[in-house]
């Protein structure tokens, strides 16, 4: 029995106040010099290099194990000296195991389907503080993890088991330079004080502290300032259920209790046994050498290897044996007793064996029922050993579970001994280590046993990544006059068609009706000729559901076709939520609402366009008006898109020409909106384009002639294809502008986009104030992409800047000749109410989610600005700010 | 003004010796000691030291230090062991390594 050795003594705070003399100062700032210049030489060594080292290392620990061991046992008297050569053994060739086939030096790990790659930093200088109960072993484990890493350490080993570290250190350090390690890569304290450690911690050039030691040594790690690895003290609950395998549990918690006596901090404290089996159990412990101790026994226990004042261990138990420690404070047992039991009622100060116990002493609890089990386990866990570690025995899955669940420890075991589990690689998948993460509740960084990758900065090199784009259209798009007669393809028992009282009126309706196969029974569904409303909406679900549709057309503009395509979802889903439908979102791909998928009904949808503008047949967009709450509500999902559109030009024949002038300017702003955003792909490009060249050429004629067929059809196709681009590109800052300006003032759609356009062509295709992040686009190609729109045109100029102009004009000169207003002012708008309206414009505009995809994010004084321009029109879109990089 | 130029290779003690007879070589007048890194690939403790030490004499000597020919990896351990601020770096070169 050794004297009052402390356990706790290099776990003191370190003082400031206390001093070193000028030549301790000295002795250590030499060691961090070395150190340092070590650690810079060693990142220039190759993981070949390392590698070498460290196999040379390892085979030196395993040649010096028993040396090691002897040393450690007589200089600490604590533990066994067999069990401390197996965990030298284990800090050799165990680690070595795990690490050697390890990179870790230049690129370590590689995530080619993610763009990533990780490469690896030293960290520098290390300062390491040891523990009294595995010395040896710890420093093993450290000096080979260190020169894996490519880092240099100075150890700071317990007062009382500094030779023996000392002497591991030295040869670890031997072994490593003479196979080509820097010269200064590791050194040890020789008779290490507290304020040598403080001064360590504090030192500028020591990079990380790793503490293996007691409360104290963690504590003042992490108070130092420094980045730490701090692992401290445990007390491990076990818990041993009544389906467990009792003959191997039993066997296992004594070889890890009793392992170097019980010095290893993550063994067993305290076994929580099912009622059914405690006897039994207790049994087995007893037909294998532990003596179980009565209830006077167990008072004694408690006086002598608990401290009454602190109420943890005596540091005089520390690591000895079973029979020592019976000897010593008077109790009577077998020679060959390995193990005192000591039953307990309960966790807490009361019970003073339910504390940590580095010594062949196990508290044991007899449990009622697996809750109660549980509890005590949870509370045995939060007495002192939160993060550390656990144990269950048990064959009963849903039980191990519900433990891993309860209990906050890092390391959870399973049939298996906790101290030996624990250490990672014998019993289990764990990474091998002499360092255990205890995680916040230890008052660590880490839940981890530690090992190399806690050694390292670990630098993640992630290349830009081209995100999936997409091109999603409706699967069938019939096009041209007598599209409709396509309809009759598709078999349906009960139609209903959804039209607006206009459309029945003309004999649209009768035309779809004629198409439909002759065994389809049809039904009309007239909603008003205005954007749809909620009411609107749910009655249209209710006549869905009484006809049992499993067809539904659109027939009409973009109010009907969005109003059948919200029908559809609540007749499809009745549970989906439309408010919540709407929630923002900023990535398809990543938005927080997801539409539903589960079908109550399945119903067709085909969308009939009977104006060339929305495009709607073929969009994923809905919008929906609240009357009630005065809400407009943007549904946007592909799930949206008809089955299939029908672009058939007999339905727009008899636009009139207001109409068809706002409609086609709503077509082409869609057009060049997708062609310049941010979600822009070679897909949108190709369709944005063709929609463009379509709309300069047919519709001046389609509005001055109406009944020219063809004009009307090409500027038919024109909305279905710019629809197309912009259903995969999105608009941008323009239909933001416009959606606000035109349900303010009641104006058009298609006439306040018209508005605007001139205005954002030339604010877009200037060098941003603020550019927009975009992974999709590289670099700002805004102007570029409208001169090329200038030069599909043939409008001439030779820059860009030339050609931008050109377009400028050349929307400008179409907009006159569709006799569209040319400025706000030309609507009957006063400066001054347009003024006072201005805060709510912006305000409105920033937040319509359609700029997220401009190529310019647009800032709020710059929507004014805009705002004015529209205002003043004719004349105030003139190109500003672009560089002559640009322009050329 | 003093220009010394001299190639140094990775031999420890050639690299040592010759920092030693460039330092005796340093007279004092002002100038540049400029010395040619192109062909060190590493450098161990004994090249920092005897660096550290011309670095200084040339220093107390008001000459200039002017290391040209840097690889990256062994401008790293300069700047880990803090020798940047004694020297002066003409261009560095890199190893890029082959993908």
């Amino acid at each position: 029995m050794i004297a009052s050795e402390t356990v706790q003594e290099n776990a003191r705070v370190p003082s400031a106040a206390e001093s070193l003399s000028p030549e301790r100062i000295a002795y250590l700032e030499n060691l961090v010099s070395q150190a340092r210049t070590a650690a810079a030489i060693f990142t220039q060594f190759t993981q070949e290099d390392v590698d070498r080292i460290v196999k040379a290392m390892v085979l030196a620990g395993l040649e010096q194990a028993q040396h090691l061991a002897r040393l450690a046992v007589e200089e600490t008297r604590l533990g066994v000296m067999e069990d401390k050569v197996i965990k030298n053994m284990v800090a050799s060739e165990f680690v070595y195991d795990y690490v050697k086939d390890k990179r870790t030096v230049g690129i370590i790990r590689e995530f080619p389907e993610r763009n990533l790659m990780e490469i690896a930093e030293p960290i520098g200088v290390l300062f390491s503080i040891t523990p009294i109960t595995n010395p040896t072993s710890t420093v093993l484990f450290k000096c080979i993890v260190a020169i894996k890493t490519r880092n240099a350490v100075i150890f700071g080993p317990h007062p009382k088991a500094w030779r023996c570290c000392a002497e591991a250190v030295k040869i670890m350090y031997e072994t490593a330079v003479k196979h080509g390690a820097p010269e200064g890569v590791f050194s040890c304290l020789e008779s290490p004080t507290i304020p040598d450690n403080a001064y360590l911690m504090r030192h500028k050039d020591v990079a990380m502290i790793d503490a293996t030691g007691g409360p104290g040594a963690v504590k003042a790690a992490y108070s130092s300032g420094k980045p730490a690895l701090g692992v401290g003290p445990g007390n491990t609950p076990v818990y041993l259920e009544k389906s467990a395998d009792l003959n191997g549990a039993v066997v296992d918690i004594i070889i890890s209790k009793t392992f170097d006596n019980g010095t290893i901090c993550a063994s067993e404290q305290t076994v929580v046994i099912d009622d059914e089996i405690y006897d039994q159990v207790l049994k087995k412990f007893a037909d294998l050498g532990a003596h179980i101790c009565n209830e006077k026994e167990t008072k004694l226990l408690e006086r002598t290897v608990i401290d009454p004042q602190t109420g943890f261990m005596q540091p005089m138990a520390v690591g000895q044996k079973a029979t020592d420690i019976a000897r010593f404070i008077g109790l009577a047992v077998k020679p060959n007793t390995k193990l005192l039991v000591a039953p307990i009622r309960g966790v807490g100060r009361e019970h003073p064996l339910s504390v940590e116990k580095l010594f062949p002493v196990l508290a044991v609890y007899r449990a009622n029922s697996v809750a109660e089990a549980l509890k005590v386990c949870v509370d045995v866990n939060h007495a002192g050993g939160i993060g550390h570690t656990a144990v269950v025995f048990s064959r009963n899955d849903e039980v191990i579970r519900k433990f891993g669940e309860v209990i906050n420890a890092g390391r959870i075991i399973v049939n298996s001994p906790g101290a030996i589990g624990a250490l990672g690689a014998v019993y289990n998948d764990l990474v091998p280590t002499f360092s255990f993460g205890c995680g916040t509740g230890g008052g660590n960084s880490t839940t981890d046993n530690v090992n190399i990758y806690h050694y390292l900065n670990i630098k993640r090199l992630a290349r830009r990544t081209q995100n999936h784009m997409w091109f999603r259209v409706p699967n069938q798009i019939y096009f041209n006059m007598n599209a409709v007669e396509n309809v009759r393809q598709f078999p349906s028992r009960s139609t209903v068609i959804v039209t607006n009282p206009a459309l029945e009126q003309m004999g649209h309706v009768d035309i779809v009706r004629r198409n439909l196969a002759p065994e389809t029974k049809v039904h009309v569904s007239v909603i008003p000729d205005a954007e749809p409303e909620v009411k609107v909406i749910l009655q249209g679900v209710e006549e869905l559901n009484f006809y049992k549709a499993d067809q539904i057309i659109a027939l009409g503009g973009g109010s009907v076709i969005d109003a059948a395509k919200i029908m559809k979802l609540k007749y499809e889903s009745p549970e989906a939520d439309l408010e919540e439908l709407a929630a923002p979102f900023l990535d398809l791909r990543k938005r927080v609402i997801q539409f539903p998928t589960e079908k109550k009904n399945r119903a067709r949808l085909i969308a009939i366009a009977t104006t060339s503008g929305t495009g709607s047949e073929v969009t994923p967009f809905a919008v929906l008006t609240d009357k009630a709450s005065g809400r407009k509500v943007t549904l946007a999902d592909y799930s949206l898109t008809p089955d299939i559109a029908i672009v058939d030009p007999q339905f727009v024949m008899s636009m009139p020409k207001g109409l068809t002038a706002d409609t086609g300017i709503d077509c082409l702003t869609h057009a060049l909106e997708a062609g310049v955003s941010n979600y822009a792909s070679p897909y949108t490009d190709s369709n944005a384009m063709q929609a463009i060249r379509l709309a300069f050429k047919y519709l001046p004629i389609a509005y001055e002639h109406p009944r020219d067929e063809e004009a009307r059809s090409m500027m038919h196709n024109a909305a279905c294809i710019a629809a197309m681009a912009f259903s995969n590109a999105s608009v941008g800052v323009n239909h933001a502008l416009a959606h606000a300006f035109g349900a303010r003032f009641g104006v058009a759609h298609g006439r306040a986009n018209a508005l605007m356009l001139p205005h954002v062509i030339a604010y877009n295709a200037a060098v941003p104030t603020k550019f927009m992040p975009s992974p999709y686009t590289q670099g700002y190609v805004s102007h570029k992409k409208y001169a090329t729109v200038a030069d599909l045109l043939g409008l001439g100029g030779q820059t860009v800047e030339e050609k931008v102009e050109k377009l400028i004009a050349a929307i400008s000169q179409l907009l006159d000749q569709l006799g569209v207003p040319r400025s706000i002012a030309e609507l009957g708008i006063s400066k001054e109410d347009f003024e006072r309206a201005m805060p709510d414009l912006v305000q409105a505009a920033f937040n319509d989610p359609s700029w997220r995809s401009n190529p310019r994010m647009p800032l709020m004084n710059e929507m004014v600005e805009l705002f004015w321009k529209a205002y003043e029109g004719r004349g105030a879109a003139k190109l500003v700010g672009m560089t002559e990089q640009q322009a050329m | 003004m003093a220009m010394i130029a001299m190639p140094l290779n990775m031999d420890e003690k050639r690299f040592a010796l010759t920092l030693r007879e460039a330092g005796a070589k340093l007279d004092g007048a002002d100038g540049a000691a400029i010395l040619d890194f192109s062909s060190v690939r590493r450098v161990d403790s004994n090249a920092l030291r005897a660096l550290e030490e011309f670095a200084q004499i040339a220093g107390d000597k008001g000459v200039k230090v002017v290391l040209r020919g840097v690889n990256i990896d062994v401008y790293k351990v300069l700047k880990l062991v803090k020798l940047t601020r004694l020297l002066s770096f003409e261009y560095c070169t890199a190893q890029l390594p082959r993908t």
